[in-house]
């Protein structure tokens, strides 16, 4: 994996995609969980987005995927020239990935509340293929889990026993509807529950490192006003 | 002994998990006690996920996006018409290939009310782009259709039903079969309807073909049929006119008329058999036979 670009250059080849401007925070909420979970936790390479031994990682809001492709580019993904036609007609950047169009990316998201049903049935897949090792993390925001397939998932997960799988929840407070207290929700369902600052990239790191037995869910908590 | 489409499901199924390793079934508590055999035939490629359908979906779509060959399958409103959008996102869009197999369409479920009923399933499901509507007429040919579809690749709708016809045909989805002549009128009979059709059309002077594809359909096939003026009469197991605009693309290049002998477009409020149900909405051989002659006369 390249790993010669940083966050800061990540961070400032954001300013490369505009139109965008509604999903900003949506965008700069998953920065640091994108860039650990990239840098440091995926066992995966750009040279090879489709390796049977990857990790896969599933971005199950779909919005704001700015610091999405920001990060893919920066790992070698793809070129970072194609950041700049973002949103344009005949690139392949859009406003919600598209896994045909952009390397690396496993899921065509943009519709809430999808990524973690799928999850499922790609670590059910590994764990049958006796890849149990590889690791499933799927992306979901605070207003995603007002979706009730979510919730379907997260019952159904504890109860396959599925220790690859990983919900990482960027709880930038923007759902209309109260969502937390997380850890005592999810913990009800039967996961394991980490909470953690969502621009703390060393927590970020810690939480995100298997704790083996049960599904995992890692809650990156970003305050208001700080996105 | 003919055996009913369901059973056949779980025979052909199993057959297939064992023999291939990627393959997968996924179910949401329907069918599972006749699945037993293959949860321990198939470990871990077997999952009952319980009564949730969108991660029915969900779940056969990771499956598929991992390799594996995979069925869904429920009851025709449950597997259909609550995870549509599943449907869509998780499979048609990520271009994933997976059976979805229902039972229960379009009235199966004759005393449980409306609820349980799904004949708009296959209009709902020619709405996706690239999704395929087989519906077969037998055990049989339900068999053969399953075995084709799990290894086809594509997003592909099996409707099986309790209703089949005592003859089995080629069922080939793509291809129309013509059963006998006539001169007035070509009646398309789609999957179990065919021995009501022919029952119906005994005396009439017109060709009966059958088909089991709606999607792919056999656009050349019926063309080489219909002549230069021709009138087609469908008779379809789902909503009337599910098949217009199929039939109006395959027969784009001459005038034609089409009349549907369908479902009524209304809610099933009444509760009985689906003998029953048939009788009521036109669908048993009298009132099938009703409907051709008043369209021929039309």
């Amino acid at each position: 994996m390249d790993t010669r670009l940083g966050i800061d250059h990540v961070r400032a080849s954001l300013a490369r995609m505009t139109g965008d401007e509604k999903h900003e925070e949506s965008s700069t909420s998953t920065l640091d969980a994108l860039w650990v979970l990239y840098d440091r936790i995926l066992r995966v390479d750009p040279s090879e987005p489709t390796d049977p031994d990857r990790d896969r990682f599933i971005l199950s809001k779909g919005h704001g995927p700015a610091a999405y492709y920001a990060v893919l580019a920066a790992k070698g993904f793809f070129p970072e020239e194609e950041l700049a036609g973002f949103l344009t007609w005949g690139n392949a950047l859009g406003s919600h990935p598209d896994r045909h169009q952009v390397p690396g990316v496993e899921a065509s998201t943009g519709s809430l509340g999808h990524g973690l049903p799928i999850g499922i049935g790609v670590a059910l897949a590994l764990r049958a293929e006796g890849r149990s090792d590889r690791r499933v993390i799927v992306l979901c925001g605070d207003a995603e889990l007002n979706e009730g397939s979510n919730w379907e998932a997260i019952l159904l997960a504890p109860s396959l026993e599925l220790s690859a799988l990983t919900l990482l929840l960027i709880d930038n407070h923007s759902s209309s509807i109260p969502m937390g207290p997380w850890r005592e929700r999810l913990g009800a369902f039967g996961w394991d529950v980490a909470v953690v600052g969502g621009h703390d990239r060393d927590a970020l790191e810690a939480a995100l490192a298997l704790r083996p037995g049960r599904p995992n869910a890692v809650i990156a908590d970003i305050p208001e006003g700080e996105w | 002994m003919v055996i009913d489409m369901r059973t056949q499901l779980v025979r052909t199924s199993t057959e297939l998990l064992e023999a291939d390793h990627h393959m997968a079934v996924v179910l949401a508590d329907i069918s599972v006690d006749r699945f037993e055999p293959a949860f321990t035939a198939a470990p871990g490629r077997v999952v009952n996920v319980g009564i949730m359908e969108q991660t029915l979906i969900g779940v056969a779509a990771g499956f598929a996006m991992e390799g594996f060959r995979v069925v869904a399958h429920s009851i025709a409103p449950f597997l259909v018409e609550r995870p549509l959008e599943q449907i869509k996102v998780d499979f048609a869009y990520q271009g994933l290939g997976g059976t979805l197999v229902s039972i229960g369409a379009p009235y199966d479920y004759g005393t449980e009310g409306g609820t349980h009923h799904a004949p708009g399933d296959v209009q709902e499901l020619l709405a996706i782009p690239g999704a395929e509507v087989i519906v077969p007429g037998t055990a049989r040919e339900f068999d053969a259709v399953l075995r084709a579809s799990v290894v086809n690749g594509r997003l592909t709708y099996v409707r099986a039903s309790i209703e089949q016809n005592e003859r089995s045909h080629g069922a080939t989805p793509g291809r129309l079969e013509v059963l006998r002549g006539g001169s007035r009128a070509v009646v398309l009979a789609v999957g179990p309807m065919l021995d009501r059709t022919l029952e119906a059309c005994a005396d009439l002077d017109v060709t009966v073909a059958y088909v089991v594809g709606i999607r792919p359909f056999d656009a050349d096939g019926l063309a080489a049929v219909v002549g230069d003026r021709p009138l087609v009469i469908s008779v379809e197991p789902f909503y009337e006119g599910t098949m217009a605009a199929i039939l109006t693309e395959a027969l784009r290049s001459v005038p034609a008329r089409f009349v549907s002998v369908g479902v009524p477009r209304r809610f099933v409020t009444a509760y009985g058999t689906p003998a029953e149900h048939d009788a009521d909405l036109g669908m048993d051989v009298a009132g099938i036979r009703r409907r051709v002659t008043a369209a021929l006369e039309g």
